[in-house]
C-alpha cells in the first residue's frame, strides 16, 4: 500500500473545479429542455390527443429502453452520418441533446403520475369557471402536480448532473475528462478519481439544499 | 332566462335523465329535492357539460347548445353563462382565497389583476372573510371553504348559480353560516338551482320547489303546496320520511 499523494490532490482541486461550471451548464440546460419536453409530453399523454399520443408513448418506450451510453454514441458518432446537417454538432451539444430526450422521457411518465395525482375536484372547478384546456393546465394543474413531482424531478436533476460525465466519452473534456486527463499524466488514478467523485458528492449535497427550499415554497399552499 | 328541453344522461344502461324539460325565469330562485341517486346533482352537473348530456338541449341566456352537436366552444361558452358551487368546496388548492374568487375574472374575462382583486376583496367583505384573504384552503374551515367558494360563484355573475348540496360535506356546526349566506345571494334574486336535503332551507329561499324521482321532474310547484300538500305520492312517501 502506498500513501496518498496529498500535496497532489490539493493541487489538483483547483485544476478540476474549472470544469463545474461546464459541468453544471451542461445539466442545468438539459434539465430545463427536458422538463418542458417532459410536461409536452405528460399532457398529450393525459389528455389522449390522437397521434400525438402515440408517437410519445414510442418515443418514451426507446429512450428507456435503451442505454444513455449508447444513445450518446448514436447522437454522437452514428446521427451525423445519416443525417448530414448534424455533421457540425460538438460533443457537448450532443451530450445535452442526448441526456434532454433520456430524461424527458422519464420525466414526462412521472409528471403525467403527478398530472393524474391532482385531485379531480381541480379539474371540475377549473372548468365550471369555463377555462380552457390550457388555462386550467397552466394555472391549476401544473401548479399543483409540479409539488407533487418535485422530490422526483429533483432525483433526476441530480441523475443528470452525475451522467454529465459520459459526455468524457463523446471527447468532452468536463469535470470526469479532466480528471481523466489529469490521472493519465501523473499516474495518480486513486487522487484523481476519489477526487471527482468527491466534487460531484458536494454538489449533489448541496442541491439537496435547494431541493428543500423548493418543496417548502411548493408546499406553502398545503400548509396548515 | 333557462330553457331546458328533453335533456337525457345515461350512465351505461343506466337512464340518469329522462328528458328533463324545465324553464326558469330571470331572478328565479329554484330547489330540487329528491331521493338519493335520482339525477338531482348530474341535472346540475349536465347543465354546465361537467356531465356530457346524451340528448336535449340547453337555453342559458344568449347561449343555446344542443347536446348532440355540442363542441368545445359550446361548452365554453355555456360554462361562461353559470357558476358552480360545489358539495365539496373544490376551491383551486393552489390559490389564496382572494385569488380564488380572482381567478376566473382574470384568466377567463380577462380582467386586469388588480381590477379582480378589487373585486375579490368586495366579495370578501360580503361572505365575512376579509381577513383570509390571503389564506389557503388548507388553512380554512370547511365553512369557510365553502363561502369561499360562494364567493367564487358570486365573482362571475353568472346568469344562473348551479348549487350542488352545499352543506352535505360540512360539520354540522358550519352549516348554518353557509346557508346564511346562501339566502343573502338569494335575496339579491340571483337566479339559482340547488340542490340540497335541507328541507326548511329550501322552504325558506325558493320560488319553486321540484321533486325528482327516477331521473325524471315527478312534480313542482311553490314550497307552500310543495311541503304541504304534495299531490304525488312519491312526493308524499319522500316528505314524509325527511321531514
Amino acid at each position: 500500500m502506498r500513501p496518498l499523494d496529498l500535496d497532489y490532490m490539493l493541487g489538483l482541486v483547483p485544476v478540476l473545479l474549472k470544469y463545474v461550471p461546464l459541468t453544471l451548464a451542461m445539466a442545468s440546460v438539459a434539465m430545463f429542455f427536458a422538463l418542458l419536453l417532459a410536461s409536452l409530453m405528460a399532457i398529450v399523454r393525459v389528455m389522449r390527443v390522437p397521434l400525438l399520443d402515440g408517437f410519445t408513448q414510442i418515443f418514451i418506450s426507446f429512450f428507456r429502453g435503451t442505454p444513455l451510453l449508447v444513445q450518446l454514441f448514436l447522437f454522437y458518432y452514428g446521427l451525423p452520418q445519416v443525417l448530414s446537417f448534424l455533421t457540425a454538432i460538438n460533443g457537448v451539444t450532443a451530450a445535452v441533446m442526448g441526456l434532454t430526450l433520456h430524461f424527458a422521457a422519464y420525466m414526462a411518465e412521472s409528471i403525467r403520475a403527478a398530472i393524474l395525482g391532482v385531485d379531480r375536484s381541480q379539474w371540475e372547478a377549473s372548468r365550471s369557471v369555463g377555462m380552457t384546456t390550457a388555462q386550467m393546465m397552466r394555472r391549476i394543474i401544473l401548479p399543483q402536480a409540479a409539488r407533487i413531482a418535485a422530490p422526483t424531478l429533483v432525483n433526476y436533476f441530480v441523475d443528470i448532473i452525475k451522467s454529465t460525465s459520459l459526455a468524457f466519452t463523446l471527447g468532452v473534456t468536463e469535470l470526469m475528462g479532466a480528471a481523466q486527463k489529469e490521472a493519465a499524466g501523473s499516474f495518480l488514478y486513486f487522487e484523481a478519481f476519489i477526487l471527482v467523485a468527491i466534487i460531484y458528492w458536494v454538489i449533489v449535497e448541496a442541491l439537496t439544499v435547494v431541493q428543500r427550499q423548493l418543496e417548502a415554497r411548493l408546499g406553502k399552499a398545503v400548509a396548515r | 332566462m333557462i330553457s331546458v328541453k328533453g335533456l337525457t344522461k345515461r350512465f351505461g344502461a343506466n337512464t340518469v335523465l329522462d328528458g328533463i324539460d324545465l324553464d326558469i325565469r330571470s331572478g328565479e330562485r329554484v330547489a330540487i329535492i329528491g331521493p338519493s341517486g335520482t339525477g338531482k346533482s348530474t341535472l346540475l352537473r349536465a347543465l354546465n357539460f361537467l356531465e356530457k348530456p346524451d340528448a336535449g338541449s340547453i337555453t342559458i341566456g344568449p347561449v343555446t347548445v344542443d347536446a348532440r352537436a355540442a363542441r368545445a366552444a359550446d361548452e365554453l361558452a355555456l360554462r361562461r353563462q353559470t357558476s358552480f358551487v360545489f358539495q365539496n368546496y373544490a376551491l383551486f388548492a393552489n390559490k389564496t382565497a382572494r385569488d380564488n374568487i380572482a381567478e376566473g375574472l382574470i384568466t377567463v374575462r380577462g380582467w386586469e389583476k388588480a381590477r379582480a382583486h378589487a373585486r375579490a376583496d368586495e366579495i370578501l367583505s360580503t361572505i365575512g372573510l376579509s381577513d383570509k384573504a390571503a389564506s389557503y384552503p388548507a388553512a380554512l374551515s370547511g365553512g369557510q371553504q365553502q363561502r369561499v367558494g360562494i364567493g367564487r360563484a358570486m365573482a362571475a355573475d353568472a346568469e344562473i348559480m348551479l348549487i350542488d348540496e352545499p352543506t352535505s360535506a360540512l360539520d354540522p356546526e358550519w352549516v348554518d353560516e353557509v346557508l346564511q349566506l346562501l339566502k343573502r345571494v338569494a335575496d339579491a334574486r340571483q337566479t339559482m338551482l340547488i340542490v340540497t336535503h335541507e328541507m326548511q332551507f329550501a322552504r325558506d329561499i325558493a320560488d319553486r320547489v321540484l321533486f325528482m324521482d327516477g331521473g325524471k321532474i315527478v312534480e313542482q310547484g311553490s314550497p307552500d303546496e310543495m311541503f304541504t300538500n304534495p299531490a304525488d305520492p312519491r312526493t308524499r312517501a319522500f316528505l314524509r320520511k325527511v321531514l
